[in-house]
């Protein structure tokens, strides 16, 4: 980018001037995009890379359930399985996270107690957005007061594709004052839910849109919606971060939610961090992969490396 | 292990068969050559022989002639089109099949990366002969009247860059048309020629309809220049092409040359810009740049050259260059010790010629032959390295600040082969391809192939269209 941090602070000072840097962004080719994606997807990643990549994805995976018929018991069982995800084999390493409804926070909470992984709460009326600021404040304080260590809000895609980006911004603004202040507030990931903003073009404005607002994280989806997080799209936003640290000198992480679902998906996403951001955001700190059924195929592939032979499903818990 | 360092992720060659010494192919049989010569082709990754190869002379290029005379009078000419498709289908039925087995040795002989001997060449390759299989029973509907006939006996010759794929490009289309073929692959990759020998014989495609006379210039000199051959045609430098256009004149020989180039690769400030860098390393970079439409000028406008230039940079910077057998590789060796010789000089020249050279840390292999991907800044029209083809992974970068100072940059060349064009706007894209005197013109992508699209050139980068219904007209009485 040919912007300075300076020439930053001006961009969000009307809804005008948002909406000219907002498109004054270099566009995205569908097709070299798509390409570039496949390209990497083609990557060979064996033995010692293999056996680094699969447990950095494993410390990377926020582990979700966000279910209407979640329960307290649902989610204990998922926190244990996210403090010790084999048992057969201590090892392995925790997960970044576990992702809940804010009513479940509490819960997940008490039974992480001091394993050291965090709870991330979805909240503004996850998933679809559509409730009025107050609402979306009070569902992300709510979360933040019982114990969240990380807030997963949804952006309002209706306003961002009707181009009242200002008003986008300002919601952020506005989540990320409620998520506290100092080092210990909760960490904000925005959700763009690409599937939504359909264009290449929309991912990398909103990815801009929602780092300017001061998002900790940007992520692709909210994991209801098809399609979710497709390699392209996370190129994309993989681009904005890389891009927004040159142009501000502040790191952003990404996180790409649903439809990750095999050890191949979640290596293929390691490798577009490793060569698309760059290897400073090879961390839990800087990307975490939303999804659940990942985990055991990890697992199994983990086991498989160590032992030379697959076990099946059954030696794997299903929490 | 802290970082993330790709393990070597070696493709297994055990699927190659690899034979001690190769005969000339001729007449359905491989046979040793008359006079007994023979050279050795290496793998230009480690300068390891492959095998050794015979060196067909003048009383081989005489058999040949005669067996594809013979096949195109008694067999091939008189056959309905509809039963020459079927061959052409079933030899890309078989290159398919055995495709694992083509890319492997592609790389073994030619240098390139799997990646692209795998993804690129070989499914082109099959792509090729589907297209072509599908024209045989459809001349009449080609444009060129009701009937058309084919021209005889074919001498083909083709270079090392893409040696199986050039192959195709010119089989394909000749036999579909009803021509028979002696080919001369490059002397430094004569291997994967000789394997789709055997594959026409797997295909039972009739004894003399395809031949196959290894060898080196000389080999290839007595076969255009026979008198027996209806038609000639050429892929490879500009200098050889003019000895063949000099060599043919006066003769009732028909001629397509497809030659030389030193394409411009034209990025405007409104481009996507990531995937405009996507397309300026796909344009230089790919295959060592051993590509004659490779975008080897890069013209970029000068208000957004800063960014470019820095995303090019750091794109560079994490190309993998070694081992062509591993998967990861993106950048293989030069194809052999006289091209890297030739491409050393040219970067020398451009560096007592001023301009600034940049490339990024690179460890090369020991063995071998071997060039780090490098980009001169700050060239001008007049440098050589802006005018002459290197035919290797070397960029030279030019700014511009106008389309209209863009457009005459990008012609102002010998050649015209291909170009580039990198906008989000489309009527510039269409003006850009209106002006442009090149015979291809990429709009926001860069060596992108297509059977169906037809592939030829301008000026001194030769004549005839290769590909599509175009390609046809190379290949019939018309």
């Amino acid at each position: 980018m040919t912007t300075t941090a300076a020439g930053l602070a001006d961009v969000t000072a009307s809804g005008a001037a948002l909406r000219r840097f907002l498109h004054g962004l270099p566009g995205v080719d569908q097709v070299g995009a798509e390409a570039r994606a496949a390209d990497l997807a083609t990557r060979s990643i064996k033995t010692t890379a293999k056996a680094f990549a699969i447990d950095l994805a494993i410390q990377m995976i926020d582990l979700t359930t966000l279910e209407g018929m979640d329960t307290t018991g649902k989610v204990r069982a998922l926190c244990a399985k996210g403090i010790r995800p084999d048992p057969s084999d201590p090892t392995t390493p925790s997960v970044a996270a576990i992702c809940v409804y804010s009513d479940l926070v509490g819960v997940a909470k008490e039974a992480l107690g001091s394993s050291g992984v965090r709870v991330a709460a979805v909240a503004t009326a996850f998933p679809s957005g559509r409730a009025s600021m107050a609402v979306k404040l009070a569902d992300t304080a709510d979360a933040v007061k019982a114990g969240a260590d990380e807030i997963d809000m949804v952006i309002d895609r209706g306003a961002f594709l009707s181009g009242h980006y200002l008003d986008v911004f300002d919601e952020i603004v506005q989540v990320r004052a409620a998520c506290g202040e100092g080092d210990g507030r909760a960490h904000l990931k925005v959700i763009l839910e690409t599937g939504e903003l359909q264009t290449y073009d929309n991912v990398r404005r909103a990815s801009w849109l929602a780092m300017l607002a001061g998002a900790d994280f940007i992520k692709t989806s909210t994991g209801k919606i098809a399609p979710a997080a497709t390699p392209p799209v996370t190129l994309v936003m993989l681009e904005a971060v890389r891009d927004f640290r040159e142009a501000t000198g502040r790191q952003v992480g990404v996180k790409p939610a649903g439809g990750i679902r095999t050890s191949k998906d979640a290596i293929r996403n390691l490798v577009l961090v490793n060569e698309i951001a760059g290897p400073d955001w090879l961390s839990p700190v800087w990307f975490r992969i939303g999804a659940s059924s990942v985990l055991n195929d990890l697992l199994m592939q983990r086991a498989k490396l160590a032992t030379g032979r697959y076990s099946g499903p059954d030696y794997f818990t299903i929490d | 292990m802290s970082t993330f360092d790709y393990a070597p992720a070696p493709e297994s060659r055990a699927v190659v068969e690899l034979r001690s010494s190769y005969g000339l192919f001729i007449d359905g049989a491989f046979v040793a050559p008359v006079d007994g010569a023979a050279f050795k082709t290496v793998n230009p990754a480690t300068e390891e022989v492959l095998a050794e190869v015979a060196e067909g002379g003048l009383a081989d290029v005489e058999l040949a002639v005669k067996a594809a005379r013979r096949a195109y009078t008694r067999t091939w000419s008189k056959m309905p089109g509809r039963e020459r498709g079927k061959y052409l289908f079933r030899i890309a039925r078989i290159v398919q099949e055995r495709s694992r087995e083509l890319a492997v040795l592609e790389t073994l002989d030619n240098g390139k990366p799997i990646k692209e001997s795998r993804d690129v060449d070989i499914p082109l390759v099959a792509a090729w002969f589907f297209h072509y299989a599908g024209w045989a029973d459809k001349l009449d509907h080609a444009g060129y009247g009701p009937d058309p006939q084919p021209l005889g006996v074919c001498a083909q010759v083709i270079p090392w860059n893409f040696p199986l794929l050039m192959l195709a490009w010119k089989i394909a289309p000749a036999l579909a048309a009803g021509n028979t073929v002696v080919l001369k692959p490059a002397e430094t990759t004569p291997l994967t020629a000789l394997l789709f020998a055997e594959i026409c014989q797997q295909a039972d495609l009739p004894p003399g309809v395809v031949n196959i006379v290894t060898g080196a210039g000389a080999t290839g000199q007595a076969l255009v220049e026979h008198a027996g051959v209806d038609k000639v045609a050429f892929t490879g430098s500009t200098e050889v092409g003019k000895q063949i256009a000099r060599a043919v004149a006066g003769s009732h020989k028909k001629v397509t040359l497809e030659l030389g180039g030193k394409a411009a690769n034209i990025v405007f400030d409104d481009a996507p810009i990531d995937q405009a860098v996507e397309g300026i390393v796909r344009g230089v970079f790919f295959n060592q740049g051993h590509v004659c439409c490779a975008g080897t000028r890069l013209l970029v406008q000068e208000s957004v050259a800063d960014e470019v230039m820095r995303k090019l940079k750091r794109r560079v910077a994490a190309l993998r260059l070694g081992d062509p057998m591993d998967k990861n590789t993106d950048i293989g060796a030069i194809n052999s010790s006289a091209q890297l010789e030739r491409i050393r000089t040219l970067a020398e020249v451009g560096e007592s010629e001023g301009a600034q050279r940049w490339s990024p840390p690179c460890e090369l292999p020991d063995h071998g032959f071997w060039f780090a991907p490098t980009i001169f800044t700050g060239v001008t029209q007049a440098h050589r390295i802006a005018r002459e083809e290197i035919f290797g992974p070397v960029l030279s970068v030019l700014t511009f600040r106008t389309p209209k100072e863009a457009l005459e940059k990008a012609n102002n060349t010998p050649y015209g082969l291909s170009a580039g064009v990198w906008t989000d706007k489309g009527s510039r894209i269409l003006w850009m391809a209106q002006h442009l005197r090149a015979g291809v013109v990429w709009a926001n992508t860069f060596n992108n192939f297509d059977p169906a699209s037809p592939f030829g050139g301008y000026k001194e980068s030769g004549y005839g269209r290769e590909g599509g219904r175009h390609g046809l007209e190379a290949y019939l009485d018309v």
